[in-house]
């Protein structure tokens, strides 16, 4: 395993977190947390309640301000300064823990909305979807299985549905990082393998950083695997090699 | 593959709306016939529409434009302005300068220049932001003007430092509450208490007249409509559907990357202007405008209109605005003791039993398998 906190060549790194630290009243959510993920890296990020997974994925996309520390995006750009809007334009797309798809709105348009690009007010008074975006919404629709779906309202869908769709709304926005915070919360085994099967498909052409609490999923998922507790990086290495790590297990199982 | 929604060129953002096509022919038809049952049918006629009642409906007309101005942010965008009021009257006030300016000689103290107020007050020379209200044209300008830019600093403000929901809607209550105590002031130039008024025509017409009546009414309907088509062109494009996003799931809209306070502020802006349009067509018609119209009471009761017609559809405000004011007309004069429990009673039995508005929830109750498409409506 390498030597973590050595500085990475950052040419090769699509995320750098670099000794970050939040604190909410007193209480450290992210305690010097520093780690890497590769260009085009699949990785796993597993710890127990309260590790600061979901606080990390809210500095990276600028929900969070850091108290302290540097996060990178593709080398040098420092996300730390810059808003959410701009950091999604940037490249990085976020699926949250909850299903957060627009409620009211079909599944062909919220996946419309997804759509990469035209993010100015006077741009999209006049928009009109081209053949090829219309062909890339059928094409999302049937990877996420939605297709049949797709004039529905999004908020009539199942939990997984919802999931998928959210997953969907991802591939249209084409980010070079995607965040995925536990994809398969509440899903049936058979949706988590598909779902898994999805998310290993999509880290071909993408970098996918994935936060899941499910240890079967992450076996599917087969990457690299960060180990979070109290706000820091525990361990980092191939799932058997972090689950047989003696501070995991003591996180993990010794309470 | 059938796409889920159509594109068809031109007017089909229309054509595809059947409440608002509704609407859209009752005002063309009330536009042409209430005119030409007031001037064209004798008075004795049961036919007859006396030209108070012109006026009347022509109010209501302007109401249920301001109830749309509101409906557009708060049933769309999820921007509840309880201080709207505040536009209408600034588009009012300058309607109301302009026709200062042409009374002219005819005024009391007969000063060809300065309206009676101020020769009251003593004044020697015109204020001023007075100055270019003798010409229509630049008050017309200024009567969307005005509004937009006030709605564009406060949105600015408000909405780049994520000022939501109930600290939005109180800073606009009030935003309204420091102009009525402004306007009340005699040094601020308006009039002071009394406002505006006594004025005696516009664009060479008498304001009296029954023909300027009937056609301020055709106005206020043809203002009603364009700007209905304009807000109907508005949430049907994906701007529109951005909105509702901002609507339903705020940050959400944001991790897009959407710039949300952006949206917001164009709609607000918009909506302000078409407020101020009403109140221009307002004042003539009944002939004063005074910082009464800056009372908060006055923004929330809009507010009531909207929910009470059933907001997030745009023709939902404006059947409550008409609804409503008609109620007032009637209950005003039959008892007016009790007009206010009847319109706390009518907002409060809207939200338990009707929470979608009449519009939202009538139509439902009386055919339970029609299932109209929610996209823009609000639950």
């Amino acid at each position: 395993m390498n030597a973590v906190h050595a500085k990475p060549e950052t040419h090769d790194t699509i995320l750098y977190l670099d000794g970050v630290s939040v604190s909410f009243d007193g209480f450290k959510a992210l305690n010097n947390l520093s780690f890497y993920v590769m260009a085009g890296e699949l990785r796993a990020i597993i710890g127990p309640n309260g590790a600061g997974k979901t606080t990390m994925m809210d500095v990276v996309t600028g929900k969070t301000r850091p108290d302290t520390g540097k996060v990178f995006f593709d080398g040098d750009i420092d996300l730390t300064k810059l808003g959410e809007a701009r950091i999604a334009n940037l490249g990085i797309g976020r699926k949250f823990q909850k299903p957060t798809v627009f409620e009211n709105q079909t599944v062909a348009e919220n996946l419309e909305l997804a759509l990469k690009g035209k993010r100015r007010v006077f741009e999209n008074l006049f928009f009109r979807l081209s053949a090829p975006q219309q062909d890339r919404i059928d094409e999302v629709l049937n990877i996420i299985n939605l297709a049949d779906g797709r004039a529905n309202q999004a908020g009539s869908l199942s939990h997984g549905q919802k999931q998928w769709l959210e997953i969907g709304m991802l591939l249209m926005q084409d980010p070079e990082l995607l965040l995925v915070d536990e994809p398969a919360a509440g899903m049936t085994d058979a949706e988590t393998e598909q779902t898994a099967a999805l998310l290993k498909e999509i880290a071909k052409s993408h970098s996918v950083v994935v936060v899941e609490h499910d240890m079967e999923f992450v076996r599917a998922l087969d990457c690299r695997v960060t180990v979070l507790h109290e706000g820091t990086m525990l361990a980092e290495g191939s799932l058997d090699l972090v689950q047989n790590d003696p501070k995991v297990i003591e996180v993990y199982l010794g309470r | 593959m059938a796409p889920s929604r159509p594109h068809l060129p031109g007017i089909s953002f229309v054509l595809a709306d059947r409440g608002g096509l509704v609407l859209l022919a009752v005002l063309a038809a009330s536009a042409v016939l209430v005119p030409a049952l007031n001037m064209l049918v004798s008075p004795e006629s049961a036919m007859h529409v006396p030209t108070y009642m012109v006026s009347l409906l022509g109010k209501y007309l302007t109401f249920a434009l301001l109830a749309l101005s509101v409906d557009l942010i708060w049933g769309y965008c999820g921007i509840l302005s309880l201080g709207h009021g505040a536009f209408f009257a600034l588009g009012g006030y300058a309607m109301g300068m302009h026709m200062m300016r042409q009374i002219g000689e005819r005024s009391v103290y007969g000063n060809p220049l300065l309206p009676d107020f101020m020769v009251f007050l003593n004044w020697k020379e015109l204020p001023w932001y007075w100055h270019g209200f003798d010409s229509f044209a630049f008050a017309a300008v200024m009567v969307v003007a005005v509004p937009g830019v006030l709605a564009f600093v406060f949105g600015w403000f408000a909405f780049r430092s994520r000022v939501t929901g109930v600290y939005l809607s109180i800073i606009t209550q009030a935003m309204t509450f420091a102009l009525m105590l402004a306007f009340f002031r005699n040094d601020m130039g308006f009039g002071g208490n009394n406002g505006l008024t006594d004025f005696k025509d516009l664009l060479g017409f008498n304001l009296q007249s029954d023909g300027m009546r009937a056609s301020l009414f055709a106005a206020s309907a043809l203002a009603l409509a364009l700007s209905y088509a304009a807000c109907r062109f508005i949430v049907s494009s994906r701007l529109g559907r951005v909105l509702v996003a901002v609507r339903d799931a705020e940050s959400r809209t944001r991790f897009l990357g959407y710039r949300v306070e952006n949206y917001k502020l164009f709609v607000f802006v918009v909506s302000a202007m078409l407020a101020g349009v009403a109140g221009a067509l307002y004042v003539p018609q009944v002939g004063i405008i005074n910082p009464s119209e800056f009372t908060p009471a006055n923004s929330i009761e809009i507010v009531i209109w909207v929910a009470v017609g059933g907001r997030g559809r745009l023709y939902g405000a404006v059947l409550g605005a008409i609804l409503i004011n008609y109620a007032k007309s009637y209950f005003t004069g039959a008892l007016p003791e009790i007009w206010l429990f009847i319109l706390g009673g009518m907002f409060i039995a809207t939200t338990l039993f009707l929470p979608r508005g009449i519009v939202g929830s009538i139509p439902a109750l009386i055919f339970p398998k029609w299932k109209p498409r929610l996209t823009g409506a609000a639950e």
